[in-house]
């Protein structure tokens, strides 16, 4: 077992980890962050797509200890303590989930987007989805909120 | 070359269990405070129970959507629901929680009708309170209503409700048997753009009409129209389990040897909502939430062959299938 | 009618938990001391199971419990025919059918522990192709034959009129035959169960089941409590004075369920995981892999359709034969149900005067297939439309034309002899039309689902 220091959601936290745990157990199993989804674990649907340093990647397939230092953003830290953030606001008030399961990853990915091209086109935003599934395919609706969110935070009347 | 082609296909689709015999119950309790708990064991699988359930009985007691809890998540307190399959849930658990919804709301009437100074018959449930027909002036709000119950005449204001279908079996000789509760209908057109050199074919417009009697949530509704609408094109295009059948040989083991449509595969959808009431459906609700898969396919099938000219009868349409089809074709002469 | 909440597009009631990742499925339940199961499946598509040896696995560190089919005490289950069981004790018949399964304290010890039961199978010849298993000389999937008798038939009859009658009024027949392959649900959350014995000797099991309680009657069977009331007494001691599960009995914990399509009607993970809950006495998750989903899991059948058509030259079907097969797998489950639900509609939404439906459910060694969106009308919307099409490009009509002349209307029947009403198809066939500003003759654009004149 080996020390891993990262700092989740702003909080520091030190865990015991085996070296070849994957960061998506040490979040789910460890500390009990369960927003990131198990789906496939073969980095095919996205449902456990986190920020690590603020990049885009799958928890499951990134070893936790490589990311020992780093600082993991989950869908629970999007919003962060001034309520919710405009992309969960704006999946909310366009229907953008069924089921459920995928949206937190969706959410994630959404933010990686923003944060790298804050007005994306249509076609900008299907590309940087096209990673996590939607088997109820709620597509229209997330694609919609994504644009929405996109409008209100670049003209900054939206969350940071 | 890149060649366009239409194809139209319609719908018809059966509310509950095919042969009835499918029922739900429901509980609907009014709290102190003028809200109310629907308690029903109605999975929430993403078809929106958790929403228009909580809708109906908010209409039912005249008080706010955002009043009423939903839960439904264990055995030993929620009743009986046959489950979430079948398209079956808004209409029958609908109806529940609307007989559940009218009989507590029956309890309230009887409780402030004294203090109305009217008969039950005579009061209605508006805005958050039991009012006098025609006197909206005389009005009580339905939580000192149900706290008098509690306090004064020790009245729980619950409400049960249950709906169901007996059970029709065919008739052995002839088939003959009524399997069904009411029938949702649905029009839809599919464009495709097919690739004859590589043989890919790409969806590019979907147009649907579907008639879902009445729609509950007409957001939800047309998501779930929309979902339904992309899963069925994924059938037509991507999805096969079996890639040898009838051998079980080289079935795909994961997400990326299953491809099921994302966010690219998806093309201009257009959706219209039409209502033709089901006599027995909560406000005419039939219930689509499969159907909406059904047609796609077929309507795929249809514009590929008015696209390229060759009938491909065994989905998913694969490049491969397009390229050979296309080579018999002119092999034919055609 | 003016409607406060009917009609009005009301947010999700879970929608906030969904965005702030607060939704709780059942993967996200943990319970401290909680043990990971994993089973051991058939590698064999069909055989007998000569021997079955745990005692090295029982010995592994960190196991904490083996059952096999001698730890089932009711070992049959199935909706409506009860030939399947939860762990096979003699026969296997599709490949991945459970055997074993292991409890142990975590997912690598229940793994390597897998390794180390000693499994040896007299492999049979399998059948995967319905067509050849119905030939009388087929291999055997089923001991009492390989099709499914409806009544005394060996399939599903459904008519109305008289289809002999119908052809001969054609002008033309039109014979196809169409395939619907086989589809996986792929519920981004795959089947995942949490059994967890409490206190009053109850047993809870927290599951992703689309119908909590289409299963708890099938679980209590197979956890020895049966319907009849003596039974379950006797069978309640037997549990009691081990101390693991009391009269009443069961509770499932669900209702938040991460996208099923019909996938999740079956017990897949509940009664494996509910054993080792009784065997151990310690809460047991069984999380099926995505490749176990893939791989294992009741998929939609292979249907294949052939639809023969008695047509007029001006457009009128006048006869519809319809046979059907649908290739069940190696078990029962729902497909003695979705034969008949398939029966009544195949035929499609038309006005048939005489039509005549035949459908048979076919066993095949393969994985057992389940319910699915659409369950039994997709494959038939399928061929029914695509035969529509056909029929229009051999008389040279139109496809909305030939839709529009035989639309079924109120007043109409199915196939079933089931009159209907509130019929709605020719409206929605013109407002598709109008939405896509497609001309359609006077003559349909005034055409309603109004009762026929006699």
């Amino acid at each position: 077992m080996v020390l891993l220091e990262i700092s989740v959601n702003g909080k520091g936290c030190r865990v015991l980890v085996d070296a070849t745990t994957s960061l998506l157990t040490v979040l789910r199993e460890q500390l009990h962050i369960t927003g990131p989804k198990i789906g496939c674990e073969t980095g095919d649907c996205g449902a456990c797509s986190v920020l690590i340093d603020g990049k885009l990647r799958r928890a499951c397939l990134t070893n936790a200890m490589s990311v020992n230092g780093s600082e993991i953003t989950t869908v629970e830290g999007i919003g962060g303590s001034g309520g919710l953030h405009a992309l969960q606001k704006s999946f909310y008030e366009h229907h953008a989930s069924q089921c459920g399961y995928c949206t937190p990853g969706m959410i994630v990915a959404s933010k990686a987007l923003l944060d790298n091209n804050p007005t994306p086109t249509e076609l900008e935003i299907k590309e940087a989805l096209s990673g996590n599934l939607c088997r109820c395919a709620s597509y229209v609706n997330i694609i919609k909120a994504v644009k929405s969110a996109a409008l209100k935070t670049s003209n900054g009347g939206g969350e940071p | 070359m890149k060649k366009r082609g239409k194809g139209l296909a319609v719908a018809f689709y059966p509310t509950g269990m095919g042969g009835g015999g499918d029922f739900t119950n429901a509980i609907v309790k009014i709290k102190p405070d003028g809200t109310a708990d629907l308690i029903i064991g109605t999975v929430e699988l993403g078809q929106g129970a958790c929403t228009v359930l909580p809708q109906m009985a908010a209409e039912i007691l005249g008080i706010e959507y955002e009043q009423v809890k939903f839960i439904n998540d264990n055995t030993d307190s929620c009743p009986i629901c046959f489950g979430s399959f079948a398209s079956r849930v808004t209409y029958f658990a609908g109806n529940a929680v609307i007989k559940a919804a009218t009989n507590a709301r029956q309890k309230l009437f009887e409780i402030a009708a004294p203090d109305l100074g009217a008969a039950p018959e005579d009061l209605e449930a508006v805005d958050g309170t039991i009012r006098v027909k025609n006197s909206p002036e005389k009005a009580l709000p339905i939580g000192q209503v149900a706290t008098k119950g509690l306090y004064e005449k020790h009245e729980f204001v619950v409400g049960t409700g249950s709906f169901g279908r007996p059970r029709s079996f065919p008739d052995p000789e002839t088939g003959a048997c009524d399997p069904l509760a009411t029938l949702a209908w649905a029009s839809v057109q599919i464009e495709v753009e097919v690739d004859t050199e590589t043989g890919v074919v790409t969806v590019i417009d979907s147009r649907s009409v579907y008639d879902v009697g009445k729609a509950i949530n007409p957001e939800m509704a047309k998501l779930q129209v929309e979902g339904g609408a992309i899963m069925g094109m994924s059938w037509a295009t991507l999805e096969n389990l079996y890639p040898f059948y009838p051998s079980p040989k080289f079935q795909p083991r994961s997400l990326g040897q299953y491809m099921i449509a994302t966010t690219m595969d998806i093309p201009h959808i257009e959706t219209t909502m039409v209502e033709c009431p089901s006599p027995v459906g909560p406000w005419g609700a039939k219930g689509i939430g499969e159907m909406t898969a059904n047609p796609p396919s077929p309507a795929v099938v249809n514009a590929v062959h008015d696209a390229i000219g060759v009938w491909i009868t065994d989905i998913p349409i694969t490049p491969e299938k397009v390229l050979r089809a296309l080579e018999e074709k002119e092999k034919a002469g055609n | 009618m003016t409607f406060k909440s009917i009609g009005k597009s009301k947010p999700r009631y879970n929608g906030l938990d969904h965005v702030t990742g607060q939704a709780q499925y059942v993967d996200d339940i943990f319970i401290p001391g909680t043990l990971a199961v994993k089973a051991l499946r058939s590698p064999v598509h069909k055989g007998i199971i000569r021997k079955l040896d745990t005692s090295r696995a029982e010995k592994f560190p960190g196991v904490k419990g083996v059952i096999t089919a001698a730890d089932v005490p009711c070992n049959t289950y199935g909706y409506l025919t009860l030939d399947q069981a939860v762990l096979a004790d003699k026969a296997v018949r599709y490949m991945g059918e459970p055997i074993a399964a292991v409890a142990a304290d975590n997912l690598e010890a229940a793994n390597e522990a897998l390794d180390l039961i000693t499994l040896e199978i007299e492999q049979e010849t399998p059948v995967f192709d319905p067509l050849e298993a119905m030939k009388p000389d087929a291999p055997k999937v089923r001991p009492e034959g390989n099709v499914l008798m409806v009544g005394n038939r060996p399939y599903r009859l459904v008519f109305n009129g008289d289809i002999e009658k119908g052809f001969a009024q054609a002008d033309e027949i039109i014979e196809n035959t169409f395939f619907f392959p086989s589809q996986e649900h792929a519920p981004i959350e795959t089947q995942v169960s949490l059994a967890v014995p409490e206190k009053d000797s109850r047993l809870t099991i927290y599951t992703v089941t689309q119908g909590m309680y289409f299963l708890l009657r099938q679980l209590q069977r197979i956890l020895g409590q049966g319907d009849d009331l003596t039974n379950r007494w006797s069978e309640r001691m037997q549990y009691a004075s081990r101390g693991h599960l009391g009269f009443c009995d069961i509770k499932y914990v669900g209702g938040n369920v991460g996208g099923a399509f019909g996938g999740k009607t079956e017990l897949h993970a509940d009664a494996i995981a509910a054993l080792m809950a009784l065997k151990t006495g310690r809460p047991c998750k069984w999380r099926w892999t995505r490749e176990e989903e893939m791989l294992y899991s009741a998929r939609h059948s292979p249907w294949r359709m052939t639809f023969k058509d008695g047509v007029t030259k001006d457009g009128r079907i006048v006869a519809r034969k319809v046979f059907s097969i649908h290739d069940a797998g190696a078990y029962t489950g729902l497909s003695s149900y979705v034969v008949d639900k398939h029966a009544f509609y195949v035929a499609g939404p038309y006005y048939l005067p005489n039509v005549e439906v035949k459908c048979a459910v076919v066993y095949t060694n393969k994985v057992p297939t389940g319910a699915i969106r659409g369950f039994g009308v997709t494959p038939g919307t399928y061929a029914c439309e695509i035969q529509m099409n056909m029929i229009a490009e051999k008389l040279r009509i139109d496809p909305w034309e030939i839709r529009f002349i035989n639309a079924i209307r109120n007043g109409d029947q199915l196939a079933t002899r089931t009159k209907l009403e509130s019929v709605y198809l020719i409206e929605t066939m013109q407002k598709l039309a109008e939405a896509l500003n497609h001309p359609i003759d006077k003559k349909y654009a005034s055409l309603t689902s109004a009762p026929r004149e006699a």
